[in-house]
């Protein structure tokens, strides 16, 4: 057998199906018996309000973490195009970010904002903002948020300095020359031939605010204050590890793994297949 | 409508390349000014600078008298065709047309009605709602035409527009390219490095090489009397024939030794030239006064069908005659070249040409 047919069976397969198997039984609270429930832990977690909670913080933190990713990034990027000088050192300083691990990038923000001894959440105080991630929910969700985009810049960066530099120099002199001044240009020329490339980084920054930050909730607020930043991949461990409740676990981790199948076949079906204008 | 003036216009690239070296033209209204030149020559680099989107290094730009150097490209009010028609494309062709009215602010239904009636005259009609990549390379040729005409630009700019079409579109293309700027009466410039279509576009011809003007003027004048060796061997296909001269006791005499039988210009020339349509041929031996004579040996025999090219061995050169009609020589035969002392041009040291 080839081997990299039994690395997936171990390494994919296996653990897949032991949770899809795991998402059907109960146990007692001591966990001495075991039942086979069929979808009844299904049942359970899509009425449970903690868990709709959940669905909502992570919808509002993933989009929220690929526009601001993307959106700072494409500045960056339209930013690097027209500097004249230092290109290069601006570029290498942009891509930096990347190599920094979640988690530690994480602690970065965290410390920058905390509360009490962050230089940052000083600044804010002193400008009149009562910043306080810890009590505030949507201040921890700004935090997070923050953090997030922070690490996924530098990737989204070099693929809107790539796309920018594949629009056809032509096209924004022939458009200069039809009288659209440098604003114009961008939105109506530019940035309609970057599709490709933000609907690329788009499904690549929704699926990294789901399932890649999960060392970054876990450094910055831990879920907290309360349930306003518990996204459903922070939720699986907390209900699976913490609270061992494997079964509403397993059946959360099943239904994570229908939305990444889902979003890896919207990936392939149009991003693959790149859109090609010419 | 409006006039060019170009006065002593430089470019330098930042990277060092001097690419135009002081270049005056004066464009009359409604006029077509073809620039035409080698690969290189700073033809593009000098149309970039009149549409503004290339710096100028020194010397004036002037549209209508007014000097537009410091003014960009969206102010000018020029249209330009670019070699790779450079369409919009992600908008439909409606869209590309109409995308240079909506940025000047013109009201909706004077765009539709300007649009439409350029799709009209250009037979774009049916094609309007189709994007660039449904069309063909000359229906995107057309469409660039037309989002250049529908603006009623002051100045149009063309820089090799039908270069990336087949010979028989590109022939079309430009009668229709002539017949419209005529009829629109816009200032246009055009750039090429075809002769013919610089021949049969061109109001103003001008030649240009290595960033200089070689020579300006009308088509027929610049044919008929080239100003320079690179001019006369530029314009005219084939080119014409250049024999090396030297000097002798008895006055000029051609490389090989063969006397030119009569009295060349007084002013020293070192090259002599005739075109290929000048020249005839014959078996005959008799004596031709007022003619320069040169016994050749054919090479090859190029029939077009209209017309017949010779390539001939002479004074140590290749020549080549044109002959109307079907050749009867063949190759291999010894016969005369025979050009009239009137349709010779002659050349000085310096390559320029002296009467
Ligand atoms: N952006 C640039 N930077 C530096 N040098 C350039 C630039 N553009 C053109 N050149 C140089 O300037 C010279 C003139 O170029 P230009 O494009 O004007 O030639 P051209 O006459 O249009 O030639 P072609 O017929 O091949 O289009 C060339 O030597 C070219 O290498
Ligand atoms: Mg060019």
């Amino acid at each position: 057998m080839a081997p990299q047919l039994a690395i997936t069976l171990v390494f994919f397969y296996w653990p897949a199906g032991q949770a899809l198997y795991q998402s059907m039984l109960r146990q007692d609270p001591f966990g001495l018996r075991t039942k086979f429930v069929w979808f009844a832990n299904f049942r359970k977690v899509l009425a449970d309000p903690a868990y709709l909670n959940s669905i909502q913080v992570t919808v509002v933190f993933s989009l929220a973490t690929a526009i601001v990713a993307m959106g700072v990034a494409l500045l960056l990027a339209v930013m690097a195009e027209k500097a004249v000088r230092g290109k290069g050192l601006y570029r290498t300083l942009l891509i930096w970010p990347y190599a920094v691990a979640p988690a530690i990038a994480g602690m970065l923000w965290l410390f920058l904002f905390n509360p009490s001894i962050g230089s940052l959440a000083y600044l804010l105080r002193s400008l009149g903002i009562a910043w306080d991630p810890l009590l505030n929910g949507t201040h921890a969700m700004i935090l997070l948020v923050s953090a997030a985009a922070w690490k996924q810049i530098s990737y989204n960066f070099l693929f809107f300095v790539a796309g920018l530099q594949a629009v056809p120099k032509t096209l924004i002199e022939a458009a200069a020359m039809d009288g659209a001044g440098e604003t114009k240009r961008f939105w109506t020329i530019v940035f309609p031939l970057l599709a490709p490339t933000t609907f690329f980084l788009l499904v690549v920054n929704t699926v990294y605010a789901l399932f890649d930050t999960f060392g970054i909730v876990h450094a910055v607020t831990g879920g907290g204050p309360g349930k306003a930043t518990e996204t459903l991949v922070y939720k699986v461990y907390n209900d699976g590890f913490v609270n061992l409740i494997l079964g509403d676990s397993a059946a959360q981790s099943v239904i994570l793994m229908a939305i990444v199948i889902a979003l890896t076949a919207i990936q392939f079906r149009y991003v693959e297949r790149k859109v090609h204008y010419g | 409508m409006a006039t060019v003036d170009l006065k002593e216009v430089k470019k330098v690239y930042p990277s060092g390349v001097e690419a135009v070296k002081g270049v005056s033209i004066a464009i009359p209204d409604k006029e077509l000014c073809v620039l035409v030149g080698p690969s290189g020559c700073g033809k593009s680099t000098l149309l970039r600078m009149i549409a503004g989107l290339e710096t100028i290094s020194a010397g004036t730009v002037a549209i209508d008298g007014k000097v537009v150097n410091a003014i960009g490209p969206t102010e000018r009010d020029i249209a330009m065709v670019f070699q790779n028609y450079a369409l919009y494309p992600h908008m439909k062709v409606y869209d590309n047309m109409a995308y240079g009215l909506r940025n000047r602010g013109t009201p909706k239904d004077e765009i539709d009605s300007r649009v439409r009636s350029t799709a009209k005259v250009l037979e774009l009609s049916a094609l309007l709602d189709r994007r660039p990549r449904e069309l063909s390379g000359g229906q995107r040729q057309r469409v660039a035409m037309g989002r250049a005409i529908v603006r009623n630009p002051k100045v149009f700019l063309f820089d090799e527009p039908l270069s990336n079409l087949d010979a028989k579109l590109r022939g079309q293309m430009r009668v229709e390219i002539k017949n419209l700027q005529r009829a629109l009466g816009v200032t246009s410039v055009y750039v090429t490095h075809d002769q013919l279509e610089a021949m049969t576009l061109a109001d103003i011809l001008v030649v240009m090489n290595a960033g200089l003007v070689e020579q300006t003027g009308a088509p027929l004048d610049i044919y008929e009397k080239p100003a320079s060796i690179f001019v006369a061997s530029f314009i005219g296909a084939p080119p014409m024939n250049l024999l090396a001269l030297t000097g002798s006791s008895s006055g000029p005499i051609l490389a090989d030794g063969t006397a030119i039988g009569f009295a060349p210009p007084e002013t020293p020339a070192v090259t002599l030239g005739f075109r290929p349509e000048d020249a005839d041929v014959t078996f005959n031996a008799e004596a031709l006064p007022g003619a320069l004579v040169l016994p050749a040996t054919v090479e090859a025999v190029e029939p077009v069908g209209a017309e017949s090219f010779l390539h001939c061995a002479a004074a140590g050169s290749r020549i080549i005659v044109r002959v109307s009609g079907r050749a009867t020589a063949k190759p291999g035969d010894q016969l005369r070249v025979v050009a009239k002392a009137e349709k010779l041009h002659w050349f000085d040291q310096a390559g320029k040409r002296v009467d």
